[in-house]
C-alpha cells in the first residue's frame, strides 16, 4: 500500500533541481506579446480625461486596450458580474486596472503602462466599515443566525462582558505572482495557462468574455508557485487579458503582475471586527453570547458572502453555545476586492469566540484554558445530543482527549506556573502561554461545489496515467491522490504518472480549496482506478478460471487462479483481450443539505480538529517578541501521507501566526494601500521561528467515509496561529490588571500600546 | 536606451557572450536570454531570495544586480549544483527531509544554503537560521528547510571525513 507512507512531493526531484516549470518558466514562442495594466490613481471618482498617446508611442507597444475597446466586459468576477476587467469612467479603488497595454517585452509593457496621462474627478472614498455602515454600504442585507435566546441569557446571567477585537487582513505573497498565457489555436480556440486554483473558472470567463463556447477554451496548470486561496478568483483577470489580446492579435500572450502590482490589484484577507457581549458564570460556562461581525468586502462582491458565511459557521470552534446570535455584514468599500485566503473567514470567526474566552478568563482571575474546557462540546454519546448554532450535530469531538494530551506533552500546567513566577521576577521581559483549540468544518458551504472528476489511463506496458480536477499548489494534492491510484492497483508508485490539470480531461471541476483536494478527488480517482480494477479483474478471472472476487492487485503483481502476473502483463493481456483500460470517475461528498439564509442545516461534512500551545517572551520596552515555544497535536484522520501533513501543520501555523503578528496592510487617508512590497509587509521569515516546534498527528480514524478515512489538512491548521496571539496577550496581561483586549495583527507597536494601556500610562 | 555592452560570463561553467544593455537584470539575463528558468522571480526588490544565485562564490540576489555588474564573472544557478539524475548533497536532503512545498522559493533557498555551509561547513541550527533569513519560503513554516541544510551538512561532514 502507498497510503499512509511519508513518500516527499512528486516533484521534489524537479524542484530541487529547478527544472519544476511555472507558468512564467514555459518557454513562450518568439512573437508572444507582453501585458502590463494601468492602474487608478485614486480610489473613487471619475476619468475626466484620458489620454493614452504617450503609451501607445513608447519603445515595443504594439496596441492598448481600454474598456470600450474590448469585445465584451471581460467580466471577472466569480459571483456576481460585478467586475468588468478594466474600469470604465468610474473607479472603485486605487490600483483598479483602467487600461491594458501589450508590448514585446515585459518591462516595456510596464514601463509604457507608466506613461498614461489621466485626470479624475475623486469622490469621499468609503475606506472603513464605520464609513460604510454610515454609508449603508453593503453586499446584501446583514445575515443574522440564532439559537436561543441569547439577549436574554446574557442579561439573566451573573456575569456580563462586553468587548470588539479587530483583525487586519493578510495578503497571499504566494511566492509565484499570479501569471498566464495564452496561446491562439486554429479555429478561434484558446489555450490557456493559468496559475490558478481553478482552472474551470477561468475556461469559463474566458470563454465568456471572447464569447466562445466552453469547449473552444482549453485551460491547463500544472502548478502554482503557493495559493492560500489568492488563486481561486484573482487569476482572472490576466488570463482574460491574455485570451483578448491573443485573440485580437492572434499572437501568443503572456502576463504576470510585477509583486507591486499584484499588491495594488488583487484581494487579500478579509479585514473584520467584531464586537461582543457575553453573560457567563463563575466558572467562566458561558450561557449567552451575541456577536456583531463586519467584514470589510472592497469594491467587489467575489467570494465575500461565503467567506463571511464561514465567519460565522465558525463562531462557536469548539464551544458548545446554547443561547447565541450572530449578525454579519458585508461591507462594500473603496479597497482591493477581498476574497478567500486559508481558512476563508473560519480564522475571523474563531478568532471572536477564542477572544470571548480570553477575556472571561482574564475577567475571572482563571486560567483560559480552564474556561475554554468548560465550555467544550462533549464527546459523543448516543444519549447526548449536541449541535452547533446552525444545528448540525456535533458527533465526531475529539477534543476533550486531544487538549488533555497536548496539554501533558506541553507540560503546559508546570510552565504555566513557571511562567508566573519568572514574570514577578523579571519587571522588564514578560513571558505568556496559551493553548487553543480548533475546530473546523470540511465541505464548500455552496453544496454543488462538492464535486470531483477523475480521468485515468492504464496503458498496455502497465504504466497508468492520472489525471483530476484539483491543482497542485505546494500541498502534495497530487502526490497524495497518486498514492491512492497506487494503492488502489498495488503497484509502485513509479508506475503512476499525474499530469497537469487541464479542462479538456476533466471537466466541471471545483476550485482546488476549502481543504478539501484529496477529499473529492482522492475519492474520485479511487472510483474510476476501481472500474478499470473491475474489468481487468473480470478478463483476467474468466482466463485464469477464478472468480473475479478472488483477484488480488498486490506488489506489483495480479493474483488470479493460483498464478501471479506482473501487473504489466495483466495489462496487457486485458489490452489484447479488448478490455477498456480507461475511465472517468466522479464522486460528490454524501449528506449535505444547508440553508445559508436561515442558517440552518448540516453544511459540513465532518470537522477537524486541533490544539495549539505557544509560549512567547515579549519586551515590555519596546514591544518586540520572540516565540519560544510551540507544541501542536493536529487531527488528520487516518493520514494519507503523514510527511505532507505535518508539513501542512507547520506551515499553516507559522502563516497564521503571521497573520495575528507581523504582517500589518496598512492604507492611507486617500486609499492608497501603502504596504505593498515585502519590504514593508513583513512575512515571516526563517529566523522569526519558534525556538521549539513539536508537531504531533493525532492517532485517529474519520468517523465518516472518507478516502482512506483520512482528514482534510489544508487549511484547519492555519488558526493555530491564534495561539499566539493568546500567548502574546498573556505576556501583556502580566504587566498589569487592565485587560490587554490586543487587536491583531499585534505588531510590536500594538503590543508596546497594550503593555502601556495596562500599566495605565496610556 | 542605452548603447548596449559586450557582456562575457560563465554560467555554470559555460561561456555565455552576449550584447546587452546594461541595465538589463541578471535575472532577466539568466531567465529570459540564456534560458535558466531555476532562479525565480518572487519580488523584484531583493527581499523574497528566489532569485538568489551565487557570484564569483558570493550569495547575490539577481533580481537586483544589472548584468553589467556581472561582467565576467563566474555566476553559478541552481542548475549548476545538480541535474534531476545526480542530485547534490543539498538536493537529495530537501527531497528526503520535505525542504519544499510549492518549490517556489526552493532553488534560491538550495542556491543560498550551497554557499552557507561552504562558509560555516558546521552551522548550529541557529545558525542556519539567521544565516537563511534572506531567503522567505510562505509554504513550509522553513521547519524542513532547516532539517533539509543541517542533514546536508551532516552528510557533507561525514564524506569528508571518510575521505581523510
Ligand atoms: S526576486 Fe530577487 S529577491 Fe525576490
Ligand atoms: S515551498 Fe512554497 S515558498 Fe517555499
Amino acid at each position: 500500500m502507498s497510503v499512509a507512507k511519508p513518500l516527499p512531493h512528486d516533484a521534489a526531484r524537479l524542484h530541487v533541481t529547478g527544472a519544476a516549470r511555472y507558468v512564467d518558466d514555459i518557454p513562450a514562442p518568439a512573437n508572444t506579446l507582453h501585458l502590463a495594466f494601468g492602474l487608478s490613481q485614486i480610489a473613487a471618482g471619475r476619468i475626466t480625461a484620458i489620454d493614452l498617446d504617450p503609451v501607445r508611442k513608447a519603445p515595443g507597444v504594439l496596441r492598448v486596450w481600454e474598456a470600450s475597446d474590448l469585445p465584451s466586459d471581460c467580466d471577472c468576477s466569480p459571483s456576481a458580474h460585478d467586475e468588468p476587467m478594466l474600469a470604465g469612467h468610474t473607479i472603485r479603488y486605487l490600483g483598479q486596472p483602467i487600461f491594458l497595454v501589450a508590448a514585446t517585452s515585459h518591462l516595456a509593457a510596464r514601463k509604457a503602462a507608466s506613461l498614461a496621462k489621466i485626470d479624475y474627478q475623486s469622490r469621499d472614498a468609503i475606506l472603513t466599515v464605520d464609513e460604510a455602515m454610515d454609508a449603508d454600504s453593503r453586499f446584501g442585507e446583514p445575515r443574522i443566525w440564532q439559537k436561543g435566546d441569547a439577549g436574554e441569557a446574557i442579561d439573566t446571567a451573573p456575569h456580563v462582558l462586553e468587548g470588539e477585537i479587530t483583525m487586519g487582513g493578510q495578503e497571499h505573497f504566494y511566492l509565484e505572482g499570479q501569471a498566464a498565457m495564452a496561446l491562439p489555436q486554429e479555429d478561434g480556440d484558446m489555450l490557456v495557462h493559468s496559475s490558478t486554483q481553478h482552472p474551470t473558472e477561468i475556461q469559463h470567463k474566458v470563454a465568456h468574455a471572447l464569447h466562445l463556447p466552453m469547449h473552444a477554451v482549453r485551460v491547463e496548470t500544472r502548478r502554482m508557485g503557493g495559493g492560500f486561496g489568492g488563486k481561486e478568483s484573482q487569476g482572472n483577470a490576466l488570463a482574460i487579458a491574455c485570451a483578448v489580446v491573443a485573440s485580437a492579435t492572434g499572437r501568443p500572450a503572456k502576463m504576470r503582475y510585477d509583486r507591486d502590482d499584484d499588491f495594488m490589484i488583487t484581494g487579500k484577507r478579509h479585514d473584520f471586527r467584531i464586537e461582543y457581549r457575553v453573560g457567563h458564570d463563575d466558572d467562566g460556562k458561558l450561557h449567552g453570547v451575541e456577536f456583531l461581525q463586519l467584514a470589510r468586502c472592497g469594491w467587489a462582491q467575489d467570494l465575500s458572502h461565503p467567506v463571511a458565511d464561514r465567519a460565522m459557521l465558525h463562531s462557536d470552534n469548539a464551544y458548545a453555545l446554547d443561547h447565541v446570535r450572530i449578525e454579519s455584514h458585508r461591507l462594500k468599500t473603496n479597497t482591493q476586492s477581498a476574497t478567500a485566503y486559508r481558512g476563508f473567514g473560519g480564522p475571523q470567526g474563531m478568532l471572536g469566540i477564542e477572544r470571548v474566552m480570553d477575556h472571561v478568563a482574564h475577567a475571572l482571575g482563571k486560567d483560559p484554558l480552564d474556561v475554554r474546557r468548560a465550555n467544550y462540546y462533549g464527546d459523543f454519546a448516543e444519549d447526548k445530543a449536541q449541535s452547533t448554532p446552525y444545528g448540525q450535530p456535533v458527533t465526531d469531538f475529539v477534543l476533550n482527549d486531544l487538549t488533555e494530551t497536548l496539554k501533558a506533552r506541553s507540560d503546559y500546567t508546570e510552565r504555566r506556573e513557571a511562567i508566573a513566577d519568572w514574570n514577578a521576577q523579571n519587571p522588564v521581559l514578560k513571558r505568556g502561554i496559551a493553548l487553543t483549540p480548533v475546530k473546523f468544518g470540511i465541505s464548500f458551504t455552496l453544496t454543488h461545489l462538492n464535486q470531483a472528476g477523475a480521468l485515468v489511463h492504464v496503458y498496455q506496458d502497465g504504466s497508468i496515467a492520472m489525471n483530476h480536477g484539483g491543482t497542485e499548489m505546494g500541498q502534495g494534492l497530487f502526490q497524495k491522490v497518486a498514492q491512492v491510484a497506487a494503492s488502489e492497483f498495488g503497484v509502485d508508485m513509479d508506475v503512476v504518472k499525474i499530469t497537469a490539470t487541464d479542462t479538456a480531461k476533466v471537466p466541471n471541476t471545483s476550485a482546488t480549496a476549502a481543504s478539501s483536494g484529496s477529499d473529492l478527488n482522492g475519492m474520485a480517482v479511487k472510483a474510476a482506478c476501481e472500474a478499470i480494477r473491475d474489468r481487468m479483474a473480470e478478463h483476467l478471472a474468466r482466463i485464469h478460471q477464478d472468480e473475479p472476487a478472488d483477484v488480488v492487485f498486490r506488489d506489483g503483481e495480479v493474483h488470479v487462479g493460483g498464478n501471479r502476473l506482473p501487473f504489466a502483463e495483466a495489462a496487457k493481456a486485458c489490452y489484447e483481450g479488448r478490455v477498456s483500460l480507461s475511465a472517468t470517475g466522479f464522486y460528490k461528498t454524501p449528506k449535505l443539505s444547508w440553508d445559508m439564509i436561515k442558517g440552518q442545516g448540516r453544511p459540513f461534512f465532518y470537522f477537524a480538529y486541533g490544539a495549539s500551545c505557544s509560549e512567547v517572551v515579549i519586551d515590555t520596552l519596546t514591544g518586540e517578541y520572540r516565540i519560544l515555544r510551540a507544541d501542536i497535536l493536529h487531527d488528520c484522520g487516518a493520514s494519507l501521507n503523514p510527511a505532507l501533513d505535518k508539513g501542512q501543520i507547520e506551515g499553516g501555523y507559522v502563516q497564521g501566526a503571521g497573520w495575528l503578528t507581523t504582517e500589518e496592510l496598512v492604507w492611507d487617508d486617500h486609499g492608497r494601500l501603502r504596504t505593498h512590497a515585502p519590504s514593508t509587509y513583513k512575512i515571516p521569515a526563517c529566523s522569526d521561528r519558534p525556538e521549539v516546534f513539536n508537531v504531533s498527528l493525532w492517532d485517529g480514524r474519520n468517523r465518516e467515509e472518507t478516502i482512506y478515512r483520512s482528514k482534510a489538512v489544508g487549511e484547519p491548521p492555519f488558526m493555530h496561529g491564534i495561539s499566539v496571539l493568546m500567548a502574546l496577550s498573556d505576556a501583556v496581561s502580566a504587566c498589569g490588571e487592565a485587560y490587554p483586549a490586543l487587536d491583531a495583527p499585534a505588531t510590536p507597536e500594538a503590543v508596546l500600546k497594550a503593555v502601556r494601556r495596562v500599566r495605565g500610562v496610556l | 536606451m542605452s548603447k548596449k555592452m559586450h557582456i562575457q560570463m560563465t554560467v555554470n561553467g559555460e561561456e555565455q557572450e552576449f550584447l546587452a544593455e546594461p541595465r538589463e537584470l541578471l535575472i532577466h539575463t539568466l531567465r529570459e536570454r540564456l534560458n535558466i528558468t531555476g532562479p525565480h522571480i518572487g519580488c523584484e526588490t531583493s527581499h523574497c531570495g528566489a532569485c538568489t544565485v551565487t557570484i564569483n562564490g558570493k550569495s547575490v540576489k539577481s533580481c537586483t544586480m544589472f548584468v553589467a555588474q556581472a561582467n565576467g564573472a563566474e555566476v553559478t544557478t541552481i542548475e549548476g549544483l545538480g541535474n534531476p539524475d545526480s542530485l547534490h548533497v543539498l538536493q537529495e536532503a530537501f527531497k528526503e527531509h520535505h525542504g519544499l512545498q510549492c518549490g517556489f522559493c526552493t532553488p534560491g533557498m538550495i542556491t543560498r544554503a550551497s554557499k552557507l555551509l561552504e562558509e560555516n561547513p558546521t552551522p548550529s541550527e541557529e545558525e542556519v537560521r539567521f544565516g537563511m533569513a534572506g531567503n522567505i519560503c510562505r509554504c513550509t513554516g522553513y521547519q524542513n528547510i532547516v532539517k533539509s541544510i543541517l542533514a546536508a551538512a551532516e552528510e557533507l561532514n561525514s564524506a569528508k571525513e571518510a575521505a581523510q
